[in-house]
């Protein structure tokens, strides 16, 4: 198994073109083409902003303002994670071509789901960039060298979930439809639209236990709140969690691997 | 050196029956059977204990009918899957013809997908830049090239996908059925390409139906059946028995199909129907289809003289269905005459597949008088040469009455196979030779051939 993992070095090349190649796919044909990179999260936002300021103003609490610069702190990383995800879900099956015609590394596919939806988040992140500095966001230096911390470890725990999902869903199928479900339930169970301080004393214990809930605090007081980044702790066992949970995806994907070209 | 060892390889594939299609998660977590349906159930080798090595800058032919376990072969060898059984040991680079183009996205142009499928096959990004101009040139696609490949045809594609494997510069190349999908002048390119590689002492396997190029290409051969190792060795021996093992199996297949044809013939006019009709001559003419010369196969007729067997006798002696065009044939009828006749005329004809006739004759036709026949009997048509060209034929068999009342019509009951070196198209082979003026010379190998 490590072996194999580290002759995934070897693919780097590889994985790059085919990140690039994804990337380049995606908007190719269309008018706007890359500018859906940086439009998507735009409207996204707007739409959420729309909807929890205008729509249903109530559920806002009046402390967090700005609340669309909240909203977006959480939401961004949240598309990276939700796509990555549900992207994973499918990636052997629609890249079976490859898988059954080529020798080809397998885990190829889902790292590259996971990277090309990080690129996608990073071009995001000129946008948060101007709101930032269009609300006049108390930042902090020391704070924002833990940013990319927090994008490490999230990478590392979409990565090690989407080998468990890619590999699983070969022999069951009805995962991608759980997964989409699943990715909305897992959303409103995140404080992203709401603050961690609004939910119940037992939601919180259950909310806790969310590891998406402990990025989405890390990336809101790095970005948003004031103060020092008081979650670290939270941060560093989370990163240790996830790595475990890497290995582990990686151990099952291995396993699985021989069974996927006659599978897909 | 050995380049490609085998020893002992099997391949079990997992067969699903309709319950584990439908294994879902939820049923899986339900009935904790989760571990257990990852298990297989039912099982299909399609190899069994293959072994064989080929020598490093040798070419290597792989026949065998289709299922025969070639193409999972060569999986197994460029590492696609692994073998259940056995071990297997490749030296160096390879590169699979298998799917062709089997990486490339249709979105994006051919560039980009040579670039991406080079680097998936084994290249670096400073080598494709290398021999890109040398493998569009190859592909013939230079206009095109910045296309998106969606809008490639079904030949550009595969010729852009053959162009990115052969350049990957392996030492071990596998072919697997793909000189079929390009046109001609493609595919001659493709087998220079081949030569080239053998010139530069680079190791090929092939997996291929063309017969003639593993004779031609190859050092040795293996002809694997269901699985396993029927031949191995030089190709003529293995392309010979692999030929031989076809003929029985086509020998029996015809047999088969002959047998349910006349068996449902049988069905048509069962014994109580032509009693019952034999005392009715009207009935009997209402068995007989309306229109003869539409070409359907059946049996009928009153049965007063019947044909109790058709047989097909070769240059061997021994009854069969494939025959080689300009040997020899006899036609052997037996015949059975349930009372005293003497009005009767014996007929054959042949059908090619199209359903026209090639040939017919009887023996009023041909002035023979009916005299008497009671009993049992043989009727040969014996036929000097078979000059027929390659194909399925039918074959009327038939007795009837002078006036034309059937006593028993086989019409197109019996199947037999014309195979032929030469591939002389029509529907007879006039017995000819050609002469030409001395200015006119051919090479001597030719004019043998046609003769």
């Amino acid at each position: 198994m490590l072996h194999n993992l580290f002759q995934l070095v070897r693919y780097r090349g590889l994985i790059q073109s085919l990140v690039v190649r994804e990337l380049s796919a995606r908007y190719r044909g269309s008018v706007l083409g890359f500018f859906w990179s940086f439009i998507n999260p735009l409207m996204l936002l707007l739409i959420y902003s729309f909807v929890f300021t205008v729509v249903l103003p109530g559920i806002r609490p009046v402390e967090i303002e700005p609340y669309a610069l909240f909203l977006f702190c959480g939401l961004l990383p949240w598309t990276w994670f939700s796509s990555s995800l549900l992207e994973s879900t499918n990636v052997l099956i629609s890249g079976g071509n490859l898988i059954k015609k080529v020798m080809f590394p397998a885990e190829i596919l889902p790292i590259v789901s996971v990277l090309a939806n990080m690129v996608n988040f990073c071009f995001g992140l000129p946008i948060l960039a101007i709101f930032l500095v269009y609300y006049d966001a108390p930042l902090q230096f020391v704070e924002l060298i833990w940013f990319p911390v927090v994008v490490l470890v999230q990478f590392v725990l979409s990565l090690g979930l989407a080998l468990i999902l890619a590999s699983l869903t070969v022999h069951f199928r009805d995962i991608k439809d759980l997964m989409a479900n699943l990715l909305t339930l897992w959303f409103f169970s995140t404080p992203i639209i709401y603050p961690m301080s609004e939910a119940p004393p037992i939601g919180r214990g259950l909310l806790n236990m969310n590891p998406f809930t402990h990025l989405a605090i890390s990336y809101q007081e790095i970005l948003f709140y004031e103060g020092p980044f008081g979650h670290w702790k939270w941060l560093l066992v989370l990163g240790v969690a996830s790595v475990m949970l890497f290995l582990f995806g990686y151990f099952v994907f291995d396993r699985l691997r021989d069974s996927f070209a006659e599978e897909v | 050196m050995t380049a490609i060892e085998a020893s002992n390889v099997s391949k079990i594939y997992r067969r699903y029956g309709r319950q584990r299609q439908f294994a879902t998660l939820k049923s899986a977590l339900l009935s904790r059977s989760l571990v257990r349906d990852l298990k297989p159930e039912e099982t299909l080798s399609a190899l069994r204990d293959v072994s064989f090595s080929v020598k490093s800058g040798s070419t290597f032919g792989v026949i065998g009918r289709n299922g025969s376990g070639k193409s999972t072969l060569l999986k197994l060898i460029a590492g696609i899957t692994k073998p259940t059984y056995g071990h297997l040991k490749v030296q160096g680079r390879i590169s699979a013809l298998i799917e062709l183009g089997a990486g490339f996205h249709p979105e994006i142009s051919g560039r980009e997908n040579v670039f991406i499928n080079g680097i998936m096959l084994g290249l670096s990004k400073k080598e494709i830049t290398k021999r890109f101009d040398e493998i569009v040139e190859f592909a013939e696609l230079e206009d095109f090239i910045d296309a998106p490949v969606k809008t490639y045809s079904s030949g550009m594609y595969i010729r852009l996908g053959f162009a990115v494997a052969i350049h990957v510069d392996p030492d071990v190349l596998l072919v697997d059925e793909v000189l079929a999908v390009g046109d001609e002048s493609f595919s001659h390119k493709c087998l220079d390409k081949f030569a080239e590689f053998r010139r530069k002492g680079k190791t090929i396997l092939f997996v291929t139906h063309g017969l003639g190029l593993v004779e031609r290409f190859c050092d040795n051969a293996i002809w694997l059946d269901a699985g396993t190792v029927k031949a191995a060795g030089d190709p003529k021996r293995v392309i010979g028995a692999y030929l031989s093992d076809v003929q029985l199996q086509e020998e029996a297949l015809l047999k088969a199909s002959d047998t349910k044809v006349q068996a449902s013939a049988e069905i048509v006019t069962t014994p109580e129907l032509v009693e019952s009709a034999s005392e009715d001559s009207l009935a009997v003419a209402t068995k007989v289809p309306a229109d003869l010369s539409r070409v359907t196969e059946g049996r009928w007729g009153s049965r007063e003289v019947e044909i109790t067997d058709v047989s097909l006798i070769g240059k061997s002696g021994s009854p069969g269905h494939l025959f080689q065009s300009g040997e020899s044939m006899e036609i052997q009828i037996r015949v059975k005459a349930t009372k005293r006749v003497s009005d009767f005329v014996f007929g054959v004809g042949f059908f090619n597949a199209d359903g026209v006739c090639c040939y017919g004759t009887n023996t009023n036709i041909e002035k023979f008088q009916a005299s008497e026949f009671s009993g049992e009997g043989v009727v040969t048509f014996k036929i000097e040469n078979l000059d027929l060209v390659e194909g399925t034929y039918k074959l009327d068999a038939a007795v009837h009455s002078e006036q034309g009342t059937p006593y028993d019509y086989h019409r197109l009951l019996h199947t037999f196979r014309i195979k032929s070196r030469l591939k002389d198209v029509g529907i007879y082979r006039p017995v000819h030779r050609w002469e030409f003026s001395p200015a006119i010379r051919f090479e001597t190998e030719t004019k043998a051939e046609t003769e």
